[in-house]
């Protein structure tokens, strides 16, 4: 009996000092005699939220600003003035971070996942410049965008690279905005920000490796006109699309245009469309059998990339942490190998390895139909952009073409004719 | 007759893009919020693996040990300050856990110290709050500083946590401390 209730008591004793640890701390904070005055846990305070309304108005004010130069004052020094305010407030003050090409993966990760919610800046940072386009061409491009505005201050001794070139690299900014599209929208990682190059020039502050790319795009663009831009920016292909159907785009004369031929190569973009003879018609035969083999390649051309890159959907998915470490849980032998970082993490999660390899697969699937849209749009463009070559423009006057033009307005003081 | 064709196409086009662009931003609009969002780790998922010393684009990382005095033991032997099986509870560099010594000990009244963090020196490496975790009470933290931070659009070392505990948080919430709400004990 004595036994039982010294047991007993014992257990007691234990749940009450088990309750007692629960509550308190191990060792609790001691009241003091000498009149010691405890200092608060800092917390430095983070930048206003007022500060996100000042960025998106000076953008409008930037864009305004500079529209205005291009198409009232036709004026380049006012592009310039306007390009190094933005290389000073949107680069350097504000670090490059809310950034309109960045902008896109925050709206499709927004489209895409419920459970994100896109802060106004970024919105309104995706959407102004697009509305900005769809009525005056590409003027954000023109000096508003720090990436393009740095690259465009340092462009020194332009030197024209074959058309066969542009056309070919030109076909990389899509692929570019398709793998961002997917990464984001799958919720793996945003590739643009990841591999922005002027970023860590911006903040004076960044890896070696994001130095060596910010000054190699730099020295490119001291003789290349813009390589981030026409080769990269993935906003910039959404704004070129956009740019084709705007309605008042920049035009190189202010009048008609005499064919004087001045601005002919003062274009550091290839960006001018030279006036076309009139072609002799072609026969209604080979006009309708090129549109029939134009429309049987680009669906062929969507099939095959699809199919392609759906091949590669699982190495594509490898970028994503979680069907990472499920991989690596699952070649995980405890015997030979030594735990990562990331299996200890997932260990003390307290997830089960059902779960991981559920939600992992869930994500292999995304990537598989992902992939599959993703080839088809690469062939798409592909395709589009074959048919583009192919199709006949006539055109009597020198031109800016709509879409490739930024309305950098370096052309417009090369036109000899008056108002 | 051909001008006017191809004009009106491009109005058709243009009309299909202002309507997309418009419906993106009015369907986005409906789950925006005002104001930015700021990282933030979360003390209860983290495992201290040092990472957010080495990830972070900023050089010291963003990411600082704060010392939540509140929930603060001020014990002799911390299990923050000094190396495990320390010899003497002195304030030599050879006892300290801390690699940049950045974490003050003062004596307050016996047997009670007070450790203060000196964000200039910290990196962020979280070998305190690991200590002071198993050994203490828990009161210091690793935190994002947010005057640091630069509030990238996807943070680095968000990409590289092993446990998942970044994430983004409103404004309201821009600390988050385990154990311990801002200007409110549990």
């Amino acid at each position: 009996m004595k036994k039982i209730f010294s047991i007993f008591s014992l257990f007691v004793l234990l749940i009450i000092d088990f309750a007692a640890f629960a509550q308190t701390q191990r060792f609790p904070r001691p009241e003091f005699e000498s009149g010691y005055t405890q200092p608060v846990a800092s917390m430095p305070e983070p930048r206003a939220g007022i500060f996100a309304l000042v960025d998106v108005l000076l953008l409008i004010a930037a864009l305004s600003l500079i529209t205005w130069f291009i198409h009232r004052k036709r004026s380049r020094t006012g592009v310039v003035i306007t390009s190094l305010f933005s290389i000073v407030y949107f680069g350097f003050l504000r670090e490059g971070c809310v950034c309109s090409v960045g902008s896109v993966q925050n709206v499709v990760l927004a489209l895409f996942n419920p459970g994100y919610h896109i802060p106004l800046s970024a919105l309104a940072f995706f959407v102004i410049p697009l509305v900005y386009t769809l009525f005056f061409g590409r003027t954000f491009c023109a000096g508003v965008c720090p990436l393009g505005a740095v690259q465009d201050v340092f462009l020194l001794r332009p030197v024209n690279l074959k058309k066969w070139l542009q056309k070919v690299l030109g076909l990389i900014p899509w692929i570019y905005l398709g793998l961002a599209i997917l990464y984001a929208a799958t919720g793996t990682d945003f590739i643009i920000c990841r591999y922005d190059p002027f970023v860590g020039i911006f903040r004076f502050n960044a890896t070696f490796f994001m130095f060596a790319i910010g000054a190699a795009f730099l020295l490119i663009s001291v003789f290349i006109a813009r390589p981030y831009c026409r080769f990269l920016c993935p906003y910039g292909v959404i704004l070129n699309l956009v740019s084709r159907v705007s309605k008042n785009h920049l035009s190189i004369t202010p009048a008609s245009c005499i064919q004087c031929k001045l601005c002919e190569n003062s274009c550091p973009l290839d960006a001018i469309n030279k006036p076309v003879e009139v072609k002799q018609m072609e026969g209604k035969r080979s006009a309708t059998r090129r549109f029939i083999l134009l429309g049987m390649i680009i669906p062929a051309l969507m099939i095959i990339g699809g199919w392609v890159v759906s091949n590669f959907h699982e190495n594509l998915a490898m970028v994503n942490s979680k069907v990472r470490l499920a991989n690596e849980l699952l070649h995980f032998d405890s015997n030979t190998m030594k735990e990562s970082l990331e299996i200890e993490g997932f260990r003390t999660s307290g997830k089960t390895k059902e779960e991981l390899y559920l939600e992992s697969a869930a994500i292999l699937k995304q990537f598989y139909y992902g992939s599959w849209m993703l080839g088809a749009f690469i062939g798409l463009v592909f395709g589009l952009s074959l048919a583009g070559l192919t199709r006949y423009k006539y055109r009597e006057d020198y031109e800016p073409d709509k879409g490739e033009c930024v309305s950098c307005a370096r052309c417009l003081k090369y036109c000899p004719v008056e108002k | 007759m051909k001008k006017d064709r191809r004009e009106f196409i491009n109005t058709c086009f243009r009309f299909a893009a202002g309507a997309s662009i418009v419906g993106v931003a009015g369907v986005l609009a409906n789950k925006s919020v005002k104001g930015d969002y700021l990282w933030q780790l979360d003390p209860t998922k983290c495992t201290q693996c040092g990472r957010c010393a080495t990830s972070c684009v900023v050089t010291p990382s963003a990411v600082k040990c704060i010392h939540v005095y509140d929930m603060c033991g001020y014990c002799d032997l911390c299990g923050g300050y000094f190396r495990p099986n320390v010899k003497n509870l002195s304030t030599g560099a050879e006892n300290m856990l801390c690699p940049t010594g950045a974490i003050k000990r003062t004596y307050v009244e016996d047997p009670y110290f007070k450790y203060e963090i000196i964000d200039e020196l910290c990196i962020g490496c979280g070998k305190c709050v690991k200590g002071c975790g198993a050994f203490g009470n828990g009161s210091l933290q690793l935190q994002v500083s947010h005057d640091l931070c630069v509030n990238c659009n996807e943070c680095a070392i968000a990409r590289d946590c092993p446990s998942d505990a970044f994430k983004r948080v409103p404004l309201e919430e821009a600390y988050q401390f385990a154990g311990f709400k801002t200007n409110k004990k549990i």
